[in-house]
């Protein structure tokens, strides 16, 4: 997303996470995780390092900054960043992880409590307006935004909803207008191919089964 | 909330390891500011409305806003006083991901697995395994290091940058940790660049004004380890 927002030009390699290759081991052997970005030859890893290292390396091109100008701003930004990395994605990964029903509902109510957290940043941060960022896109748009087609994922193999309009009113009205905006549209999977790959992962991890 | 103006106010605890990090960048930047101390077992009004998220310390207070998050705080002081001192961040956006990758590492490989064993209701087995992920982080920094500096005394080079701030401001506890859990992470036969480094570290000017005195650390420690062996005592 942070790439099309720049209207950087990439070419993609897929990867099986299930039967790492050469090329991640190689190009991150400290986590052997993705994604992995190599410019020049050289790899940068960790999402959201990446997406910094790519607003300062096209700072300025197609207009778009991906962080905010002001200090204040960028820091706000960057506190949240990293609730939702340490919080809402561990949260909502274990419950592909869960190995009973009950831890299962625990980490479902986890993802609730955080998503409910989340809905108030939203209310402080956009003031308003149509994004976290403001009036476009922005550096926690895409670090929240990214989550989305697995809660849609999520809802068709369990059940549950983390986004609503009757709970989450302002992250529901969001989530439509980050699914058509330019950095996300096209670029964001389909929730059906999440739905696939986790049960392959839950079927290797001997996971509890989703209902569906 | 805390006034306004440019004055700069830090809220955190002497022992305070992600304090110890924003103390250090305000030191190297040269930047004067008001130390407030909290007392962690009674959360003070303040606390609790400038950080109701995670109602943790340390919070840096600037034109009336407040800044949470240690890193994300080093990296405000550094953006809001761009003129103050030496940059912590090196300005190409490479070598600024490596730092910050480093930062992150740090992070999730040393600290997590530390913070998980200091609650004290851990039991043998997870000490254990928390000693070889800490051990483990450790031998993987000392590479960093070696990378990082090639061959100058700091992460960042000739002079303290980013990941030396992250990293030495969890110096006094990583060396009461070897004396608490009887395990010596910075060894000279092991990591022979980072005990070099944190010596050299711990006599600058800077670490000397922002961390805490070890002997009070360890006393402190002993003394949160005895009231967690009591709690469990009286629970079982």
């Amino acid at each position: 997303m942070a790439l099309r927002m720049k209207g950087v030009s990439y070419e993609y390699i897929e990867q099986d996470v299930l039967d790492k290759g050469e090329l991640l081991l190689k190009y991150n052997p400290v986590h052997k995780k993705v994604p992995v970005l190599i410019h020049n030859g050289v790899p940068l890893c960790e999402s959201q390092i990446i997406v910094q290292y790519i607003d300062e390396v096209w700072a300025g091109a197609n207009g778009a900054s991906i962080l905010p100008a002001d200090p204040y701003e960028r820091a706000t930004a960057r506190f949240w960043a990293a609730y939702v990395d340490d919080k809402l994605f561990p949260a909502w990964l274990g419950i592909l992880k869960a190995t009973s029903q009950d831890e299962r509902t625990e980490k479902v109510n986890k993802t609730l409590a955080v998503v409910a957290q989340l809905e108030l940043a939203l209310a402080q941060c956009s003031n308003g307006k149509a994004f976290f960022a403001g009036d476009s896109v922005g550096f926690l748009d895409l670090v929240v935004g990214c989550n989305l087609f697995w809660f849609e994922a999520l809802r068709r193999m369990f059940g549950v909803v983390f986004v609503e309009e009757g709970k989450t009113p302002l992250l529901a009205a969001w989530a439509e207008r980050f699914g058509e905006s330019g950095a996300a549209r096209d670029v964001v999977p389909d929730a059906d191919r999440a739905v696939e790959f986790a049960k392959k992962l839950m079927a290797r991890r001997g996971s509890a089964p989703a209902a569906n | 909330m805390a006034g306004g103006g440019d004055k700069l106010k830090l809220l955190s605890t002497w022992f305070s390891p992600f304090g110890s990090r924003v103390q250090l960048a305000l030191h190297l930047k040269g930047l004067s500011y008001e130390y407030v101390e909290e007392d962690l077992m009674n959360k003070s009004q303040l606390l609790l409305e400038s950080n109701p998220v995670h109602k943790k310390v340390p919070v840096l207070f600037h034109r009336g806003k407040a800044l949470c998050e240690s890193m994300v705080i080093v990296d405000y002081i550094e953006e809001a006083f761009p003129d103050a001192g030496q940059p912590l961040l090196p300005s190409d956006p490479y070598k600024r991901a490596i730092a910050r990758f480093w930062v992150a590492f740090m992070e999730t490989k040393l600290v997590e697995p530390w913070m998980r064993m200091l609650d004290g209701t851990r039991t043998r087995a997870e000490m254990t395994e928390g000693v070889k992920q800490m051990l483990a982080a450790v031998a993987t920094l000392e590479g960093a290091l070696g990378q990082c500096s090639k061959g100058k005394p700091f992460f960042g080079g000739d002079s303290i940058g980013y990941v030396d701030v992250a990293l030495g401001g969890l110096l006094v506890w990583v060396r009461a940790s070897e004396v608490l859990l009887g395990v010596k992470f910075l060894d000279a036969a092991r990591t022979p660049l980072l005990a070099a480094w944190s010596e050299r570290f711990a006599s600058l000017d800077a670490a000397k004004a922002a961390l805490p005195d070890f002997g009070r650390v360890i006393k402190h420690a002993m003394m949160r380890r005895g009231a967690a062996a009591a709690v469990l005592a009286a629970n079982n």
